[in-house]
């Protein structure tokens, strides 16, 4: 739910990156850190284990520039991807703008990719939302692994409804600021339909 | 969307920014702020430029939303205020009409139940004042500003 303050002439959307574990959500997040000017971006947070998992969720606020007068910000947040951390990774959903599913292109986790999709569905089906109508982009991350699988059959998988999706590497950045450019552009365009 | 859109108008940040700033005089506070459970900000009053106030609200928004997780399994609505106490700040967090944070962060020149006493003062004027801004979002022809957005306006924001 996107918050349009008139006072401070600012739209705040919150955009969620959902995925199995250790598919990449920090890593993008943080060469998205990494790579943005100061002066748009505030403080990364990781809330962490000591084997740096994410226990609970990363944010990074990011200013994207004005639009008729108003400047939009986005709100970045990671789930936890480890299957029992699903109480924590329903809380982030709240409030969702949209979503980027970051899957991991490995062999070894086609079944923890179809996996978490599935537990992406619920989840935003208990709030209310659906993937079809929400504001929703995929990325095929680590295409650089040697042991990735075709993207023909990753979007087989994954992507049925034909929703924008893109290859990655996130530790390398290819692809990072495409994905985060075609979902905030999707959420914008939901923003004018009024939604 | 299932939520409705989170709004604010100057008459009522005006109302709500009156209400934190005189929050933090009486209640001797460093900072007092309000968040909304999404951890957006919504005013903040006090010492607050010494302060990285968006990532506060996004981790407090994050405590309630645990918070609240903890009290549904427990079969409790809501665990409505939370107090943490440092060796030299102390911070109290308040939810208002199950909508808004209220935050209050004070040292020692201040005390709990002072904080407690003046923020049930506040929760009060507070609950009313969002419940009419939430009234005048759900009222019908509330206008969008963002109808009129061409897809060149946003094209234009990642032009880089």
């Amino acid at each position: 739910m996107s918050f349009i303050n008139y006072m401070a002439r600012e739209i705040n959307c919150k955009i969620v990156y959902y995925g199995p574990g250790l598919c990449g959500k920090t890593t993008n997040l943080q060469y998205i850190y990494e790579r943005t000017n100061p002066d748009a971006k505030g403080k990364m947070i990781s809330l962490a284990t000591e084997t740096e998992r994410t226990l609970f969720f990363d944010f990074l606020p990011l200013s994207l520039g004005e639009i008729r007068g108003f400047k939009t910000r986005f709100h970045l947040y990671t789930v936890p991807g480890q299957v029992f951390y699903d109480a924590s990774r329903k809380l982030i959903l709240k409030g969702v703008d949209g979503v980027i599913f970051c899957a991991d292109s490995q062999i070894e986790r086609l079944e923890a990719n179809q996996e978490s999709m599935d537990n992406l569905r619920t989840n935003l089906a208990e709030q209310g939302y659906s993937l079809e109508k929400i504001p929703f982009v995929i990325q095929y991350n680590k295409r650089d692994l040697p042991n990735a699988v075709d993207v023909q059959e990753l979007r087989d998988l994954l992507n049925p409804m034909g929703v924008p999706d893109f290859e990655a590497n996130a530790r390398s950045g290819m692809g990072v600021f495409d994905t985060l450019k075609a979902v905030s552009k999707l959420v914008l365009t939901e923003l004018k339909r009024g939604g | 969307m299932v939520n409705p859109q989170m709004v604010m108008y100057e008459e009522e940040f005006n109302q709500i920014q009156t209400v934190v700033d005189r929050l933090v005089k009486e209640a001797n506070a460093r900072v007092v702020f309000i968040v909304d459970k999404n951890g957006q900000l919504i005013a903040a009053a006090g010492d607050v430029d010494n302060l990285d106030t968006t990532s506060l609200a996004s981790l407090t928004a994050g405590n309630i939303a645990a918070t609240g997780g903890i009290a549904k399994l427990l079969r409790e609505n809501e665990f409505a205020a939370q107090f943490h106490e440092g060796e030299k700040a102390n911070i109290h967090i308040q939810l208002v009409g199950n909508r808004v944070i209220l935050v209050v962060i004070f040292d020692a020149k201040s005390s709990l139940g002072l904080v407690r006493l003046r923020v049930r003062k506040s929760t009060d004027e507070l609950n009313r004042i969002f419940e009419a801004l939430l009234s005048k979002v759900a009222a019908p022809g509330a206008d969008s500003p963002f109808a009129e957005i061409t897809d060149e306006d946003i094209d234009n924001l990642f032009n880089d």
